[in-house]
């Protein structure tokens, strides 16, 4: 750089660092069940469903799993509504 | 057993055509027998780049439809050896194109030639469909610009899932990045995607960096593909990217800027 520019010029943009994270993100949503979204993830929807109800009664509709990724981190999302508190039997 | 290879994009105004010619003509001048097709039914443009436009008598429709064989509508390069252009029609439509037409012409061609380059039109229509079906390996060509990113990556989830290899559950088509109007300054100024930003995002080996170069256009008025102008950035870029198809371990250039000598950084800025 330039001894008159160092002085006066604006800080560079960065604009790439921004056309980067953008293309990320719509990419990998634009993926779907492609490239990058594993083909297991109904079946670990099913067998997560299993196990939850053996311990509390959910609807197979309350159960949702997401997979993201931001950056170099996949995060894998796991939602899962229970259902209102039923009076139990036994000690309160 | 020939090889066929589809040039393709999604985004229209890549580089495309640029590449077909260059890359088709590297093979050419390195001593092997190539094809180079135009795909683009209705918008041909090969002929012109490659300077061979005043030749076209007969075109791929015209073979397909048997009006024509193929030797009276292959032209021969006027720049090098080993060369042929099959010249897209600018007169039918696409629908012109079907899988069992381009299969008979491509199996013919196969018997004569050992590369086969496909120039696809943008899009991911028929034309750019049929292009690239019959496609052993592909180069996607991109520019370091979001929407050519986004477009490539489309265009390699096409080649993944429609492309023959892919519907016979064949080994899959062998990708190749082409990143062309490349910028190094720029990238290093943090304003255009860097080489590593568009690998990170597509995931598929880099085959050749083409930097943006005023001769890539002087070389398309005067319609000589740019791989012959050796002396410039652009034609040495696609003569390695050439040469490192074919197996050679070259570094990439032109992906750093220039070295400016003291004086020139001092009060020339950049």
């Amino acid at each position: 750089m330039g001894l008159f520019e160092s002085f006066f010029r604006t800080p560079p943009s960065k604009s790439a660092a921004m056309a980067k994270e953008r293309l990320q993100i719509i990419v990998a949503h634009e993926r779907g069940g492609r490239r990058g979204s594993p083909d297991y993830l109904p079946a670990l929807k099913k067998e997560l469903l299993e196990v939850v109800r053996k311990y509390v009664p959910v609807d197979p509709s309350q159960i949702k799993v997401h997979l993201d990724r931001e950056g170099d981190y996949e995060i894998l999302e796991l939602n899962i509504t229970l259902p209102d508190e039923e009076p139990r039997s036994g000690r309160g | 057993m020939a090889t066929v290879i589809v040039v393709t994009s999604g985004k229209g105004g890549v580089g495309k055509t640029t590449t077909s010619a260059s890359f088709a003509t590297g093979l050419a001048q390195r001593g092997y027998r190539t094809a180079v097709i135009d795909f683009d039914v209705g918008l041909r443009n090969l002929d012109l780049i490659m300077g061979c436009e005043r030749r076209v008598v007969y075109d791929f429709i015209n073979v397909i439809n048997g009006e024509a064989n193929l030797n009276q509508a292959l032209i021969r390069d006027k720049h090098v050896e080993n060369l042929y252009i099959l010249p897209a029609s600018q007169t039918r439509d696409k629908e012109a194109l079907t899988k069992e037409g381009v299969e008979r012409v491509l199996d013919d061609l196969r018997q004569s030639f050992e590369y086969i380059v496909c120039d696809s039109p943008a899009g991911i229509e028929r034309g750019a469909l049929m292009a690239l079906y019959f496609a052993d390996e592909a180069m996607v060509v991109t520019n370091p610009e979001v929407s050519s990113v986004r477009d490539s990556d489309r265009i390699l989830g096409i080649l993944a899932s429609r492309s023959r290899r892919a519907e016979q559950g064949d080994p899959p088509v062998k990708e190749h990045l082409v990143l062309s109007r490349y910028a190094p300054e720029r990238a290093d100024r943090g304003d255009m995607l860097s080489v590593e930003d568009v690998l990170e995002i597509l995931g598929i080996p880099l085959l050749g960096v083409i930097p943006e170069s005023p001769t890539v256009l002087q070389s398309s008025n005067a319609g000589v593909p740019v791989i012959l102008e050796e002396g410039s950035d652009a034609g040495a870029a696609y003569g390695d990217l050439v040469d490192r198809f074919l197996g050679k371990n070259l570094p990439h250039r032109f992906i750093t800027p220039p070295k400016k000598g003291f004086l020139k950084r001092l009060f020339s800025g950049g």
